[in-house]
């Protein structure tokens, strides 16, 4: 396999990097780069734990090669946090409790952080099924779902 | 879980360069555009590719166009296109309607329509869709263009009338020039992400003739022109719903899986027969559920 140098922006730095055409974005996060807030669920798409923003939409990571990051924009929880949208939602977040374990919540915020920069007064359907895809085992989606509407209210 | 698979990686700039690759390579390249079925069937080795064609930076793939009542989708066209697209909710909203119903945003953010009907699985929600507004899969090789019917498409389950050198690069759908409403009806076990138990899409029209089609219900989706002529040429009803009802178990082969038996798939179908008729007509004259909602048996 011949290996690839890709060039990403990743939470607004500039990253340089080689990788092998079979390396998976999300293993090239967590090993090589250390960013740790994009977790290994199903590692199949469904679970939504690995979600990063790839040019402002939520992907899968799991789902993405790390070669196809390159000329992108990559943003994970860490550097989410300078939006104002997800410092919002993570107070809400810690304010109403609204996770246990925790491995879901890195990838529900940014799901949310796409849904309120696209839409900033939501109705509940539309954060139910903008978090449809990341599965909370903790099953704490009341606690989710009213932190991410009173996000968006701005309580 | 890492890839054990290894294979070179492409992304070629221009058509001429991506189609000699598939030319040279045929079943031992896969074309990746949002990778979401790919990447899954590359991690569990069922697809073991020398080359993935990386179709992403191909501009002839790209983009929605309507032109002389034509719509065309580009190769690289993802779900969540579609259902931004204010013109295809206001066109086509039957086809904005099934968009809705796939995955969940993480996924329709890559996931493409092409990519979903070239994978070809039987619950694919894009598929009774596309069959009822008659679309044309459009593909390229060196060899030349071709536009095949929705209808020759699907020939098994994951199996297509693709050919190894060629790949896909637009589907197009015609606007029904007639007065239409559709609906598509998505039996999941609950409201969000799940794949299709069962999926009908009906389109009716003005002149009391309708189009159905249905996935998750045999081993490929397929048109029920059956059905079809029981229903055509009359106004809807409790009656012809019945035997609709009994014409469209003729047409269609569950079996049973993870999801659901084969005998629910069964009776659901009738039912949602029932509900998808129901809600077109309805639609049709401006009543019954907006798009979008009031479909999920």
């Amino acid at each position: 396999m011949k290996p690839h140098t890709i060039h990403f922006k990743l939470n607004g730095e500039k990253v340089a990097l080689a990788v092998e055409p079979n390396d998976v974005l999300l293993d090239v996060l967590r090993g090589g780069l250390g960013i740790k807030s994009p977790k290994v669920g199903c590692d199949r798409g469904d679970c939504g734990t690995c979600t990063v923003l790839m040019n402002g939409k939520s992907i899968r990571s799991c789902l993405a090669l790390a070669v196809e990051a390159d000329g992108t924009e990559i943003v994970t929880l860490e550097g989410a946090n300078s939006r104002k949208c997800t410092r919002k939602l993570q107070a809400k977040f810690h304010e109403k409790n609204a996770f246990q374990c925790g491995y879901c919540a890195p990838g529900i915020i940014l799901s949310a952080t796409e849904l309120l920069e696209k839409k900033s007064k939501p109705a509940t359907h539309d954060i139910k099924e903008a978090i449809a895809g990341n599965l909370c085992r903790c099953t704490g989606y009341e606690p989710i779902v009213e932190a991410i509407a009173e996000a968006a209210k701005g309580k | 879980m890492p890839i054990t698979t290894e294979f070179e990686y492409v992304k070629p700039k221009d058509m001429e360069e991506a189609l000699h690759v598939f030319s040279l390579y045929r079943e031992k390249a896969r074309a990746l555009a949002g990778g979401t079925d790919l990447v899954v069937r590359l991690k569990e080795n069922l697809a073991r590719p020398e080359v993935v064609v990386d179709v992403k930076g191909l501009p002839e793939l790209a983009g929605l166009s309507f032109k002389g009542g034509t719509l065309r989708i580009g190769a690289l066209v993802t779900f969540s296109d579609l259902i931004d697209s204010p013109f295809i909710k206001s066109k086509f909203p039957l086809l904005w309607e099934a968009s809705r119903t796939v995955a969940s945003v993480g996924v329709r953010n890559r996931a493409t329509v092409a990519g979903n009907i070239c994978s070809a699985v039987p619950s694919a929600d894009s598929a009774p869709v596309l069959a009822v507004y008659e679309a044309g899969v459009l593909t390229r090789s060196l060899k030349g263009e071709r536009r095949i019917p929705l209808g020759d498409w699907f020939t098994g389950p994951k199996k297509t009338s693709l050919q190894p050198d060629e790949i896909v690069t637009a589907i197009e759908i015609k606007l029904p020039k007639k007065k239409h409403a559709g609906c598509y009806m998505k039996l999941s076990r609950y409201e969000g992400e799940d794949l299709a138990q069962g999926g009908i899409a009906v389109l009716a029209f003005s002149d009391n003739t309708y189009r159905l089609a249905v996935c998750a219900l045999g081993p490929k989706p397929v048109r029920c022109p059956g059905t079809e002529a029981v229903l055509n040429g009359n106004k809807l009803s409790e009656k012809l719903i019945l035997k609709a009802g009994a014409a469209i178990l003729r047409e269609i082969s569950p079996i049973s899986d993870i999801r659901s038996s084969k005998e629910y798939r069964l009776h659901m179908t009738g039912i949602m027969l029932g509900r998808a008729l129901e809600t077109a007509v309805a639609r049709l004259f401006k009543k019954g559920p907006k798009y979008g909602t009031g479909n999920i048996c």
